[in-house]
């Protein structure tokens, strides 16, 4: 069957899209283990580029994971609540609300990094910790893991559940518990890995917010393009590499299972 | 009431959070911008003052080129890898997605992987040609990386959407005689709009708003984050940072809800 | 009447197909298949689903390539390499495929607009076929702001508004619920007769092949097992198969001696007169040529249900545990269950199947 040349054209041109995406990757992560980048393959393979990012980095590394659980639990604790609230009210208020909450996503990470700098800039215990570079984080993912729990609630008939627990003589909040915390799990868990994968990459914020304390991997990364010889810059970024490809693969899954969930 | 209690009680962590750390901070943000030499003039220096409008007006060239290349390479292959079923289609698709996960600064360095002195281009170059081609620091270096950027997350957008599309739409046309631009300019893009415009806008923000792709390649260009950047770091020109940063959070709140409105528009219309 | 049917005096064209085979990743979906479909014939494929049916009408309309060369003709013209751009085939979908960016008067029109017809005439020709569909109402209305019938009478609209050689319609009124269903069966078939145009009708309902077709093919299994007029199909299905998914069939098994075909039954006597001489035989006859007798060589069965369906009822009952036959009779009649019945059949509708599978 002869194809179309526009579909020759489609696969010609989206094949040359995805040579664009992924060969710097293979370039960066060739790099980071060749002895000499520009000497090429004869020079050989070495994990020295990685082992010298460890002992310089390996606080980053720590730092962002530390940042990156406490922004998920802080993004669970305020964000499911949250929104179950806003699908329970709905109506004008909630839109209102929903709006005001998403807003960080809508401006630049700069820009709020300035503003929460001005605001909170002079209490110095709170300026100089980790926490304030968390409370960053926690502002740009809040929206992703409301979103995601938004979504499943309106495919799921949460009215009904909660009015049949209510039936039943279940409190509010234990009925918030039993029945409609596990019915939003799979909402949970996308939002989940969603905000701990934006949170280790975060560096629009951070780059303002952090101090030279409270330095998390994507800083580091910048220093090192800035400063380290190319296999150094391609050796910690492929630690970078190997920290999101684990919660991409688990993205992956979880929208898969949701799709199979929602098809049966 | 005992339920009204009870949602109060579930949105207060919301509140009080976005309370104290966006809506104070950004009123102090607004406060801050007032305060400048100019007062509140200042908020109009970014079009007023030569510099900051180059800058801005370089920005926007560069996010609507982004924004029109990526959703022209995007629509393309949105297309090719809907409806359609072949080996290794999982996996193109997964390492098509994969940058998702970049942080801009990472962005910037694969542009340098790419581009620059000892990158990809540069060698085949040299190799084939003698000649030097480097361009990972020049505004093409820039468009590039924000393109990289951004085909991942406008491609998800499109594809969701062309996935949707009834292919017997497609068909219908051509039974009726309709060659293939005429197919795209009737059936397909129509259909696709809701989607470009919200995968567009995004994009546009993004664009806008980047600060790691920039901090990275432009170290000789002034787009707008890197005039925030240096106004508060080096000239420790808050005010003036402050209120430029207020325009540009401006722009692209406009441009997401813009075209939220346009695309929820044409979803009930149409 | 007379002006409407002058428009499309006999426009469709003869199609011959020609041991047409389709094979999908070393799966044959069509079995060699020849077809002969006269000009103006309207032709039921009737099957259940992944029989061929669809593949068939997609072959002939060049939404699928054919695994070889002249196999497809319209007129004798081979069009097998013909993409369906270049067919000229009016295709109607069964999601209707209506383009929600249009009105409904800008998708009958598309199809001109495609082939450069200007505006003027374009837009009378529309308003034509509008009207003979009964919708010049909603010519300006949104696809998406009409109803279900007013869609499909759409989309009929804008597949004829080209002037196709053939009419293809796959599953045309599945989307419909079943009163809609029913009335816009007859109207359907009307319009096509009306129309005169060659037309190849795909559905799984045997309804509504029976009131549309002029001829029906009864497939399974990517081969077409009868084809034929819808009365002969009804009560000279060719086998098995055929008589079961055109209708509801009594079956009976047994030895046939001197013409009367003994069953082995617990009630008595289980004869049918079926005449011919000696054999093993399967014989069939449909619930509505069974008759009350109380003569001999009848078979005796007891009640175990009954269904009212107005001017007639349903009864099941059975000559043996577990073999039961379905008896159409006069609902004026009163049966209890548990109750023996004694009937026969008309010898001239009975039919007889070798016994082998």
């Amino acid at each position: 069957m002869g194809l179309r040349w526009t579909t020759l054209a489609g696969f010609a041109i989206t094949a040359l899209i995805a040579l664009f995406l992924v060969v710097p990757v293979l370039l960066s992560v060739y790099a980071g283990l060749s002895v000499n980048y520009a000497r090429g393959i004869s020079a050989g393979f070495t994990l020295d580029w990685v082992r010298q990012v460890w002992s310089l980095y390996s606080d980053t590394v720590w730092r962002s994971l530390i940042v990156a659980l406490m922004t998920l639990a802080l993004t669970l604790l305020i964000g499911v609540p949250g929104a179950y609230a806003l699908v329970r009210r709905g109506g004008r208020f909630a839109r209102i609300v929903e709006e005001l909450v998403t807003l960080p996503v809508a401006i630049p990470g700069l820009a709020l990094a300035l503003a929460l700098i001005l605001a909170y800039g002079g209490f110095g215990a709170f300026r100089q910790s980790t926490l304030f570079v968390v409370v960053g984080h926690v502002l740009f993912t809040l929206p992703f893991m409301m979103r995601a729990v938004i979504a499943i609630l309106e495919t799921i008939d949460w009215r009904t559940l909660d009015e049949g627990a209510a039936s039943l003589g279940s409190p509010a909040w234990l009925r918030f518990f039993d029945v409609i915390l596990p019915n939003v799990r799979p909402g949970i868990v996308a939002g989940a890995l969603t905000v701990v994968t934006l949170s280790i990459g975060e560096f629009n914020l951070t780059w303002m917010l952090h101090t030279p304390m409270t330095k998390t991997l994507p800083v580091g990364l910048a220093d090192a393009y800035a400063s380290m010889r190319l296999e150094v810059a391609s050796a910690y970024t492929l630690v970078f590499l190997i920290m999101v490809i684990p919660l991409l693969i688990g993205l992956q899954l979880a929208a898969d299972l949701t799709e199979k969930r929602t098809k049966s | 009431m005992r339920s009204r209690s009870f949602d109060v009680l579930l949105i207060l962590p919301a509140a009080i959070f976005t309370l104290a750390f966006l809506i104070l901070p950004l009123a102090r943000l607004t406060v801050e911008a007032g305060t400048g030499p100019s007062g509140f003039a200042g908020f109009f220096a970014i079009l007023t003052e030569a510099r900051y409008r180059n800058s801005l007006l370089v920005t926007l060239a560069l996010s609507i080129v982004t924004t029109l290349a990526t959703l022209a390479l995007a629509t393309i292959a949105a297309q090719t890898l809907a409806h359609r079923k072949f080996p290794g289609r999982g996996l193109l698709l997964s390492l098509m997605t994969f940058p998702l996960a970049f942080p801009g600064v990472v962005v910037g360095f694969m542009i340098i992987l790419f581009g620059g002195r000892l990158g990809l281009v540069n060698s085949l170059s040299m190799a084939a040609f003698g000649t030097r081609a480097i361009f990972a620091y020049s505004l093409f270096g820039l468009f590039l990386g924000y393109v990289y950027f951004s085909v991942p997350r406008v491609l998800l957008t499109l594809l969701a959407a062309a996935e949707k599309l009834d292919p017997s739409l497609v068909e219908a046309a051509r039974s009726l005689g309709a060659g293939p631009l005429a197919i795209q300019r009737d059936v397909v893009l129509p259909a696709l709009f809701p989607a470009m415009y919200t995968g567009g806008a995004l994009c546009f923000a993004t664009a806008m708003g980047a600060f790691g792709t920039a901090f990275t390649l432009a170290t000789s260009i002034d787009v707008v984050p890197m005039l925030i950047y240096t106004e508060f770091t080096l000239a420790t020109n808050a005010g003036m940072a402050a209120s430029i940063s207020i325009a540009l959070g401006a722009i692209t709140w406009a441009a997401l809800a813009l075209a939220r409105s346009r695309a929820m528009r044409d979803t009930k219309g149409g | 009447m007379n002006a409407r049917a002058e428009a499309f005096t006999r426009c469709g064209s003869a199609i011959t197909t020609n041991a047409l085979t389709k094979t999908f990743h070393g799966h044959t979906v069509l079995q060699p298949t020849h077809l002969e479909i006269a000009s103006g014939e309207i032709l039921v494929l009737l099957g259940p689903s992944g029989c061929g049916k669809t593949t068939l009408l997609r072959l002939i309309a060049g939404l699928e390539q054919p695994d070889g060369p002249n196999m497809i003709r319209f007129d004798g013209e081979d069009v097998s390499a013909l993409p369906i751009e270049k067919r000229n085939v009016g295709m109607v979908f069964q999601s209707y495929a209506l383009f929600p960016n249009m009105t409904v008067a800008e998708n009958v029109g598309y199809g001109l607009k495609v082939k450069g017809i200007r505006r003027k005439q374009r837009e009378s020709e529309t308003k034509r076929l509008l009207a003979l569909v009964g919708l010049e109402d909603y010519a300006d209305r949104r696809i998406t702001t009409v109803s279900g019938g007013q869609r499909q009478r759409t989309a009929l609209a804008r597949a004829l508004a080209i002037k196709p050689r053939v009419l293809l319609l796959d599953e045309p009124l599945a989307a419909l619920d079943a009163v809609l269903r029913e009335r816009l069966r007859v109207e359907i078939g009307l319009l096509l007769r009306e129309f005169g145009i060659t037309a190849v009708y795909v559905t799984h309902d045997q309804a509504e092949a029976m009131a549309i077709g002029d001829r029906i093919a009864v497939m399974q299994r990517g081969r077409i097992e009868q084809i034929g007029a819808p009365k002969a199909i009804y009560h000279r299905p060719a086998n098995d198969f055929v008589a079961d998914f055109v209708g509801t069939m009594n079956r009976l098994e047994g030895r046939v001696s001197d013409g009367i075909l003994a069953v082995d039954a617990e009630h008595t006597q289980a004869r049918l007169r079926v005449g011919g001489g000696d054999r093993s035989a399967v014989v069939c006859f449909r619930p509505e040529v069974a008759r009350l007798t109380a003569g001999p060589g009848a078979i005796r069965a007891r009640v175990i249900a009954t269904t009212f369906f107005g001017a007639t009822q349903r009864l099941v009952a059975e000559v043996a545990p577990g073999r039961q036959l379905q008896l159409d009779l006069a609902s004026s009649l009163h049966f209890a269950p548990g109750q023996i019945v004694a009937f026969d059949a008309d010898p001239q509708a009975i039919i007889e199947f070798e016994k082998d599978a």
